[in-house]
């Protein structure tokens, strides 16, 4: 089983520091949810992760070895990262942009073998975007276009998969169906699984494993019955939400 | 990369679309900002009748060999017309050794040097434009309008002052210095921390543009031995096809060769790179050193075209947009495709301009401009919701 772990990681950007010393590990099959207030570091913790942006201190190891001793190919046939929806210049179909989930699979001059074909079908199918495959990336719907980027980073056939924020632009039935599937593919294949959420109540309802983050720290780590207490709430977000008493797992509503 | 959340939201919150951002990050809000927004591209393939044109893209070997075909015909129809006709079967009895000695003259050592120069300045200019718009990920992007062409330009006419018998060697290797140079120097005026806003980096190509056409007018005022090639300087300015040996051909061909094929390297990465700098790195990609590579392939082909005619504008952004709607955006096939059509755009506008207003001969610059200037516009036109500032 796929083991990434985070050990006294402190990073940033110019002079300060945006992570003050993290400690994580993260075992395949779960689906682990990322949350805590704006800027708390949530982004920047994923790209260490993700091997984007090297530590200033401490490391990032999978199964036991340190990612940034990875070239970006041999990084990115374990680790996948999801971004948040982007745009393209250029019009590529939904085949072709799961296709660069491919990229490192792929030589100078190379192009796609018939193993990758196979990848990317199987991405497609994973990610429930068999019937728009052929179409212009730009034309898709929100969700359609949300389930199109997980597929490319499917097709990267990793044992880790990084998400920020994957819910942003998905209405509630969306948001719901991604995760779900989230969680078969983390399940199914043994992958870790490592979400950026805003939405608590997303992360309750839908995630084994609530990781709090607030400036720079982990302050809480558990089931969502174990984090998402009041005193946790309060501490982190302040005022302003109630997490509702008698509900598994927790509810969290905004006061009025 | 640093990513500047707060810029991108307070933007989008004004209503205002964030150019410069990487793409992945910025996210404009759902489906209604998005397709006006980074996707002229899109938008223009979307369009009309292409409907669902993506699904079916061309078998890519159909469109070489058709395109294969055009610039081979293209460049006999070029080679036979011109001051005096010279048909097609004289052409072919010259070049096996058995012609007339006034037509092989022309044909040898006039004509077909000059063609296949054109043809030379055409697929280096539009691989240049493929891969500087791969680059920037943006189709506005071209050796000519990002003032490559014209720090090109100076320096060459700087190795054109110092040449001696070499001169198919000095003004290359000069003008390429002058390319990789301006274009550093434009990245680096343009560059806000990890973004190189496609605004910045063209109005410092138009300003190093119009810096280099006063240099080069100043060599030319004060050097009588660029004087006495006055004629040459001037088709330079003006973009001329001018090929003075079979050498010069012959190192011009190698450069465009060696740097088409840097360019087919690292075309599937130059693919991922269209989804922003995190996300390619993130696909596997090392993009640091694949934009050098990008780089200093561009630059060697805009030194090469420079270097055989001077500043050819637009071929570099017209080339690669009709390309891409035909075999899509993947570089694998659009840099090849570029090539190829690129090199039988500049023959046939090369010859357009030798016939056009006979006996009077035009630059090759002349019709290149009036034919990609309005394009430029109607791109722009199309994308300027982008960069409102």
């Amino acid at each position: 089983m796929t083991v990434l772990a985070a050990t006294s990681l402190v990073a940033g950007y110019g002079a300060a520091d945006v992570l003050g010393g993290i400690d994580l590990e993260c075992r395949g099959g779960e689906r682990v949810a990322l949350v805590g207030p704006n800027a708390a570091g949530k982004t920047t913790l994923v790209r260490c992760l993700a091997g984007l942006l090297r530590p200033r201190h401490g490391d990032v190891l999978l199964d036991g070895a340190s990612v940034g001793m990875l070239d970006a190919r041999a990084r990115a046939r374990r680790i996948a990262v999801v971004p948040q929806t982007f745009v393209t210049p250029f019009a590529f179909t939904v085949r072709e942009i799961v296709g660069l989930g491919r990229t490192a699979y792929i030589g100078p001059f190379g192009g796609l073998s018939s193993d990758d074909r196979r990848a990317i079908d199987k991405a497609l199918a994973e990610a429930g975007c068999t019937a728009v495959a052929e179409r212009p990336f730009a034309e898709l719907s929100g969700g359609e276009r949300q389930r199109a980027v997980l597929a490319m980073a499917l097709a990267q056939e990793a044992d880790v998969l990084l998400l920020d924020e994957p819910t942003v632009h998905l209405d509630p039935v969306h948001q719901r169906e991604t995760l779900a599937r989230l969680g078969r593919i983390a399940r199914d294949r043994g992958r870790v699984c490592i979400a950026v959420l805003h939405d608590l109540n997303l992360a309750s309802a839908l995630c084994d494993r609530v990781v709090v983050v607030d400036r720079g720290r982990i302050v809480a780590d558990g089931t969502p019955a174990a984090v998402l207490t009041q005193h946790t709430i309060d501490r982190v977000f302040g005022p302003g939400l109630r997490v509702l008493a008698g509900r598994t797992p927790p509810a969290i509503v905004p006061l009025t | 990369m640093v990513v500047d959340h707060g810029r991108a939201h307070e933007a989008h919150r004004a209503g205002r679309p964030v150019p410069d951002a990487p793409a992945w990050t910025t996210a404009p809000g759902g489906r209604r900002h998005v397709l006006p927004h980074h996707s002229g591209d899109a938008l223009i393939v979307v369009a009309p009748s292409a409907g669902r044109a993506g699904a079916t893209r061309p078998p890519v070997a159909a469109v070489l060999g058709a395109l294969g075909v055009a610039l081979v015909a293209a460049v006999a129809v070029a080679v036979t017309l011109g001051a005096v006709a010279i048909p097609l079967d004289r052409v072919l009895a010259t070049l096996a050794g058995r012609g007339e000695p006034t037509e092989s003259a022309i044909v040898l050592s006039l004509r077909l040097p000059r063609v296949l120069g054109a043809a030379l300045v055409g697929a280096a200019l539009a691989v240049a434009g493929t891969l500087l718009q791969g680059l920037l990920r943006n189709p506005l992007a071209d050796p000519y309008v990002l003032g490559t062409s014209a720090g090109a330009s100076v320096a060459g006419t700087v190795g054109l002052l110092v040449a001696g018998p070499l001169g198919y060697l000095v003004v290359p290797a000069f003008a390429f210095a002058g390319a990789l140079g301006s274009t550093a120097f434009v990245w680096r005026v343009a560059r806000v921390g990890a973004h190189v806003p496609i605004v910045s980096l063209l109005l410092a190509g138009v300003v190093l543009s119009a810096v280099a056409g006063s240099v080069v007018a100043l060599l030319l005022v004060m050097s009588d031995r660029l004087q006495l090639r006055l004629a040459a300087v001037l088709g330079w300015l003006m973009g001329g096809v001018s090929v003075v040996s079979w050498e010069q051909l012959g190192v011009a061909a190698a450069l465009v060769a060696v740097s088409v094929t840097l360019g087919l390297a690292t075309a599937s990465r130059l693919d991922a790179l269209a989804l922003g700098e995190d996300a390619a790195a993130s696909l596997g990609v090392d993009v640091e050193r694949l934009k050098r590579v990008i780089l200093v392939a561009s630059a060697l082909l805009t030194a090469t075209a420079v270097s055989l005619a001077g500043l050819v504008g637009f071929v570099g952004l017209v080339v690669p947009h009709a390309a891409r709607l035909v075999v899509g955006p993947r570089h694998a096939r659009l840099l090849p495709a570029c090539a190829l059509g690129g090199a039988t755009f500049v023959v046939l506008a090369d010859l357009l301009a030798r016939v056009a207003l006979a006996p009077a001969e035009l630059p090759v610059g002349v019709i290149s401009g009036l034919v990609g200037g309005p394009f430029f516009f109607a791109l722009l036109w199309r994308q300027r919701d982008s960069y409102r500032l």
